[in-house]
């Protein structure tokens, strides 16, 4: 059952040391202030996973909270490398990270798999690529009617899955909407999650019967941290911060330029400096 | 009327699609491509962004391909899976468009690693959904600008198929669509010899000579028993086009 506490005590409670994580968003609800809380507390030795890690990622990988990442596109979309991400895994530093790669499909059908509690996902994918003769976690099955070739990942299993949604209610039921990603199955193939989310109402009011909702009961944290998917965006309050995506690329470049800025924005701030970014859209 | 290459390489790209095209979108050089052919002559197409957009209209191009944009302005927004599982291996797509930073002579591309996958010397983002988008749509357009660096004789890794080992090496392995009928350079427009399935030059853009091609290719480029000439830019085309890049980056946030 959804408890509502504080961002730290959140994290405090459902990310351990060592754990894998996952903190999804296919470039919309990305929950920055949930990984700026992680980074504060100094998680280290994570496996980090995520179909498009960016900056978040970038910044929990260049402080050294990673022993892994497992991805299917590492980037800053648009713009360019997370410079953070392969200063680590090309030069090591600040410590090596090690990397399980796949393609968007392969995650979201292992995912999906994750939360309907298969063992493996299986999908007509990765033919004739060559990432299936450098991941041993990808295989071949036989369709046991149609003796079709198909391609298999192990399901999805997380410790812990942190996701930001735009509304929670006073049970702590979470409604996302847009741009939904794979923030369900995530949610749904972890030990513990948590939730940020912009507001918390009364009543999630006149709505589509068919509403992306999480119930309060499938949730270990629910968290208000208005504005906490800055720089990605909440559909219906504020948009994606594009601009600071492409400074974000100057930032990064630099090993100290970056710790100046994660020292500045991130230890030396709390979540509640996220709520600058908080509007909703008239 | 002045136009630059990258510019006829777009425009090359959007007349290529009709009203008849679902569309796999990918971010930069395609999109713009999908939506000035919507903008032009092909009002009636479907654009499709993996994020889950499904018959999207987006009035500026994404700078992320799950920019609010999308959503506001798609039919209806899928999850991820749905749209991988569904639309995508459902054999919904008609024609999906892949780029990369390496290409070779049969259409395979890499955007993985330059180097050994184990310890390269530039590791780019990834395949993200090209090796599936690469195998289960229709056909495959390509857009890129060509160069030594990326028209390689051999590429690093194979990060999606093209046609293999040419031939009937995409059947080999158990793939049944077209795969790429065409690649849109900043240069010329290729395709696939039909047989032997190595890319061909089609079309030179105009003021293009056989000699740049030649230089901006890592191996022997062939040309087509008749290379055609690519028409010129239209004045609407490139209106459209500039008003469409004007849009965006007015709504980046970056000040021109």
């Amino acid at each position: 059952m959804a408890t509502f506490v504080s961002l730290a005590e959140a994290v405090e409670a459902n990310v351990k040391d060592g754990d894998k994580v996952a903190m999804e968003g296919f470039t919309h609800l990305i929950p920055f202030a949930a990984g700026h809380e992680v980074i504060r507390q100094q998680r280290k030795h994570l496996t980090l996973v995520r179909m498009t890690p960016d900056l978040i990622y970038d910044q929990l990988i260049g402080m050294g909270a990673a022993d892994k990442l497992m991805f299917s596109w590492v980037g800053n979309p648009g713009v360019g490398s997370l410079h953070r991400f392969r200063d680590a895994y090309e030069k090591g530093w600040p410590r090596p990270i090690e990397i399980e790669e796949h393609s968007h499909a392969a995650m979201a059908n292992a995912y999906e798999a994750g939360a309907a509690g298969l063992p493996f996902a299986t999908f007509r994918g990765y033919r004739g690529a060559e990432l299936k003769r450098v991941n041993p976690n990808i295989k071949e099955i036989v369709c046991p009617f149609t003796a079709e070739k198909l391609a298999a990942v192990p399901a999805m299993k997380l410790d812990c899955a942190i996701v930001h949604a735009q509304r929670a209610d006073r049970a702590g039921n979470v409604m996302f909407e847009g741009i939904v990603g794979v923030q369900k199955e995530a949610v749904l193939s972890a030990k513990r999650s948590i939730v940020t989310v912009e507001e918390i109402v009364d009543d999630f009011g006149e709505r589509s019967p068919n509403a992306v909702i999480l119930p309060g009961w499938t949730l270990s944290a629910v968290v208000k941290v208005p504005g906490g998917a800055h720089p990605s965006y909440a559909h219906g309050y504020y948009k994606r911060d594009n601009a600071f995506y492409k400074a974000w690329d100057a930032i990064a470049r630099d090993r100290d330029s970056f710790r100046a800025w994660i020292d500045e924005h991130v230890l030396g701030k709390g979540p509640d400096a996220f709520a600058a970014h908080a509007r909703k859209a008239a | 009327m002045n136009y630059s290459p990258t510019e006829m390489m777009t425009i090359a790209a959007a007349r290529a699609l009709s009203d008849n095209d679902v569309c796999f979108v990918g971010i930069g050089t395609p999109s713009a491509a999908c939506n000035l052919a919507r903008l032009t002559h092909a009002p009636r197409i479907v654009l499709i962004y993996e994020s889950g957009t499904l018959e999207t209209k987006p009035n500026v191009l994404p700078l992320s391909i799950g920019d609010g944009e999308l959503s506001e302005t798609a039919l209806t927004t899928v999850s991820v899976p749905e749209m991988f599982r569904y639309w995508l291996q459902g054999g919904r797509i008609t024609t999906g468009f892949l780029g990369g930073a390496q290409i070779d002579r049969f259409a395979n591309l890499n955007t993985t690693v330059v180097g050994p996958y184990a310890k390269p010397n530039v590791r780019l983002p990834g395949g993200g959904g090209a090796p599936e988008i690469a195998t289960s749509c229709g056909r495959i357009f390509i857009v890129m600008a060509q160069s030594k660096r990326s028209f390689v004789d051999k590429l690093d890794f194979v990060t999606s198929l093209g046609f293999g080992k040419g031939g009937d090496d995409r059947a080999k392995h158990g793939v049944n669509t077209q795969g790429p009928t065409k690649v849109f350079t900043d240069l010329c427009v290729l395709e696939p010899d039909p047989k032997s399935k190595e890319l061909m030059v089609a079309s030179l853009h105009p003021g293009v000579a056989r000699e740049q091609v030649v230089d901006a290719t890592g191996w022997p480029i062939k040309f087509a028993a008749k290379v055609g000439e690519t028409p010129l830019p239209t004045a609407k085309e490139l209106q459209v086009l500039r008003e469409l890049y004007a849009r965006t980056e007015a709504a980046h946030g970056e000040a021109a």
